[in-house]
């Protein structure tokens, strides 16, 4: 038994290739079809790269009227739909500035739309290279972007590395809040679809679906009161609740297009993160995936386990070694959605922490062995919000 | 296991730095650069990378890399596949790692600032794969190169361990925020030791964003200066040995200097300019100084982020005032881009060890470049080489996107 750290999942988030919001990405999950593929065209090629993109939204989200997002490309708006619906009610409370709100953000391939579209201008004629574009090519503007808009002057951190980097960041995000430097931490991740990226990795998996997205998870720690919004006072809008700084007068109130899931329902604790088991040349994909898995439970049959395989031979061989003996559940997000990098892990939690919230699980598991950097292991349990302190069986 | 924390640090660790190595315009090593530093040498010459015709400013602080890379556990064939980011930051991890006098073990973190990788990689990819798409001769080697994590996982390669390695890439503050996580790291007992540092090569890319943007300097740089007028972009890398002083003590090791104080915040004014008053910079400024508990008037030296923009230097100015207040005049500040350029990724980090030369051998490195000093500037420039005694030293770090860090460094003996 060991005495663990009370560190709440309070509210999750997604954009995937199944839709803006929680809601779609289950509904795609429960059906359990791979979603279907779009066609990238590729310059000097006549063969077109497969992905799955995000679809349109069904209307402009309210959001993108805040002058610093109106030019921001993909990446940035995914991970800020995702991270306002992991937010739900209290991103009003970083708003009014009554809640310190840390945010990490995970990618692999980051802003990739506008470096390439700004490298491209800087080979025809840097001299009228778009200064507009430049900084939007940086990794942390997504970060930056949604820092912004909710109004939060914390810490943040963007984390780039290989898809286990989001599970990383959950452990940072713990920290920061046992050690009081922020009353809450949204850790997101995200990527954007692009044929330079596709055409990368077609290089090393020719069958690889390379999707995008975003998924975000929020996260606060125990005995911590939820300020109620209407007493904040300071940041009132009609309705009475504080208004987010991206709304107000003068920019129009457009209808979001999520789907209203968020956290207040979500009552899961993160439990653990185990070690990052680098691969490196003296340990193999193998050796890190066998590492990450004996540092996670055996497993009961009513337990879960979100694994990243993505229905491929090759990349999933490791994984599916590790785990033979998983005696529970399992949910494979990527044989749905396809490969979304940083996404991808954040669409593995986001999936896990919505599968404790609906269903049968007391506990769930996530394995991320990454592409080329690290394995590495989450586990939630369901817990009861109120308690301040409790065990776990190992 | 990551998380939860083992409960073994209370009070916090203090954390030592136990080895140091830079490379810059300067040079490389510890040796050449203190030199340049201390004497305010400027680095900053005509860039042959790549071709700067078209662009408006055609100067920076490139790095001559030496001939032949530090002798390591890497095979000469993947040496030879480096890019320049990846030699910069082995040959600053090498020194390092050579004066702690460390050996390999399967616990010991790794945590990089970076803003561009292996971006020249990346740029090669991108030339092939449009002028010859369908060759892809060298294309996965330059995708693999292009990744952060490569450039940190060949440090683990190199020196033969292992443990968990972490990128940061909060833009010009990335160094900054790596060696300050490293610190937090450490402190709280989540590791005994930590490779940590910050590293960028010069890019095409980069190089014509800042010269897009009209943040170059078309005559010099000079932070601070009432006639400034931009940046010099650089490169270069710097990487730390930390440990905590337990440990450091028990192995007898050669201290170097301590790290007793780390500040973070966003500034949310805008994606590339700080707020006029430079709120966030004040704000890391003072919680570095709470996390360290020390004074303003305490610093015996501040070396600024100070990159030669109009708005930077006046917002920091700003900051540095307000958090100075009734102190200002007794706290000497530099910015040492004047020497090497804003080495963006790597700036946090080099500027740390410019500190920890100051620290060590007791003097000031100038602003050099400056002549007419800002009069927003309520605290003394240092224009000349100094002889200083000093106790403590402050740096910061500011980047795109409103990522502000401050790190406080302690004479150590």
């Amino acid at each position: 038994m060991t005495s663990t750290a009370n560190i709440f999942i309070d509210g999750i988030g997604a954009v995937s290739p199944a839709g803006w919001g929680v809601l779609p990405l289950r509904e795609a999950l429960a059906k359990g079809e791979p979603l279907h593929l779009k066609e990238l065209a590729r310059p000097g090629w006549t063969r077109s790269l497969r992905v799955r993109p995000v679809p349109s939204p069904t209307s402009r989200p309210s959001f993108l009227a805040h002058a610093r997002l109106r030019r921001t490309s993909p990446i940035t708006q995914y991970a800020v739909a995702a991270a306002l619906e992991a937010l739900g009610g209290d991103a009003a409370l970083v708003s009014s500035g009554s809640l310190r709100l840390g945010i990490i953000v995970c990618v692999l391939t980051g802003c990739v739309n506008y470096s390439r579209r700004f490298y491209d201008e800087t080979l025809k004629d840097p001299a009228t290279a778009s200064p507009l574009v430049f900084p939007e090519t940086v990794f942390n503007a997504p970060a930056s972007h949604l820092a912004a808009l909710l109004g939060t002057t914390a810490i943040n951190y963007t984390l780039v590395g290989d898809p286990g980097m989001f599970l990383q960041g959950l452990s940072i995000a713990g920290h920061w809040l046992l050690t009081d430097r922020v009353d809450g931490c949204l850790v997101v991740g995200a990527e954007e679809l692009d044929w330079l990226t596709a055409d990368a990795y077609a290089l090393f998996a020719r069958k690889i679906i390379l999707s995008e997205g975003a998924g975000a998870v929020y996260l606060r720690r125990s005995g911590q009161p939820t300020p109620n919004p209407s007493q904040e006072g300071n940041n009132l809008g009609t309705s009475g609740r504080p208004l987010p700084s991206w709304e107000g007068p003068g920019v129009s109130s457009v209808p979001m297009v999520l789907s209203g899931e968020n956290a207040a329902n979500v009552i899961a604790r993160l439990h653990s993160v185990t070690e990052s088991y680098s691969v490196l040349r003296l340990q193999n994909h193998s050796e890190a995936a066998r590492r990450m898995r004996a540092e996670l439970p055996v497993g009961m049959p009513e337990h879960l386990l979100c694994d990243g395989t993505q229905g491929l031979r090759t990349p999933d061989a490791v994984e599916l070694e590790a785990w033979h003996d998983w005696p529970g559940a399992r949910l494979s997000p990527k044989r749905v959605l396809g490969e979304g990098l940083a996404a991808g892990s954040a669409w593995q939690c986001v999936a896990a922490l919505d599968a404790l919230r609906q269903g049968p699980h007391p506990a769930a598991l996530v394995s991320v062995v990454g592409c080329n950097q690290q394995a590495i292991g989450a586990h939630f349990v369901l817990s009861d919000r109120k308690s301040s302190s409790s065990t776990s069986p190992e | 296991m990551l998380f939860p924390p083992e409960q073994r640090c209370n009070p916090p660790a203090r954390v030592v730095i136990t080895g140091a190595g830079i490379v810059t315009s300067l040079g490389v090593g510890w040796a050449e650069n203190a030199e340049g530093f201390r004497s305010g040498r400027v680095a900053i010459r005509l860039m042959t990378l790549f071709d700067t015709s078209r662009q408006r400013v055609k100067v920076a602080g490139q790095v001559e890399l030496p001939s032949g890379m530090p002798d390591t556990l890497l095979p000469t064939r993947h040496v030879r596949r480096l890019d320049r980011a990846a030699k910069l930051l082995l040959c600053a991890a090498h020194e390092a790692w050579q004066q702690s006098g460390w050996k390999a073990a399967d616990d010991l973190p790794v945590v990089l600032g970076t803003t561009s990788g292996g971006m020249t990689s990346g740029q090669d990819y991108y030339h092939q794969a449009i002028r010859a798409p369908y060759s892809r001769r060298r294309q996965p080697t330059r995708v693999v190169h292009y990744q952060t994590q490569r450039q940190a996982l060949d440090l683990a390669d190199a020196f033969g361990f292992a443990g968990p390695s972490t990128i940061v890439a909060n833009a010009c503050a990335s160094g900054a925020n790596a060696i300050g996580h490293a610190w937090d790291l450490l402190r709280r007992g989540r590791a005994l030791r930590v490779l940590a540092g910050g590293y960028d090569a010069l890019s095409q890319l980069v190089f014509a964003g800042f010269d897009s943007l009209q943040a170059l300097s078309p005559t010099r740089c000079r932070p601070f200066d009432a006639r400034r007028d931009g940046l010099a972009i650089g490169e270069g890398a710097a990487v730390l040995t930390l440990e905590t002083l337990e440990l450091a003590r028990q192995r007898g090791a050669k201290i170097l200097g301590e790290i007793v104080g780390y500040g973070a915040a966003t500034d949310a004014h805008h994606l590339t300019q700080p707020h006029p008053q430079g709120d966030a910079a004040f704000a890391t400024m003072t919680a570095a100084c709470q996390s360290a508990g020390v004074t303003p008037q305490q610093i015996g030296y501040l070396n600024a982020h100070g990159t030669g923009t109009p708005l930077n230097d006046s917002a920091e100015a700003a900051a540095i005032n307000r958090w100075s207040g009734e102190h200002a005049a007794s706290i000497p500040v530099s910015s040492t881009k004047s020497s090497i350029g804003h080495l963006l990724g790597g700036a946090g980090a080099v500027e740390t060890v410019v500190c920890l030369m100051a620290l060590r051998e007791q003097w000031l490195p100038p602003t050099s470049t400056l002549e007419s000093p800002d009069p927003c500037c309520a605290f003394p420039l240092v224009q000349k080489p100094t002889a200083a005694r000093l106790e403590y030293a402050l740096t910061n770090s500011f980047g795109f996107g409103g990522a502000n860090a401050t790190l406080i460094l302690r004479r150590f003996g």
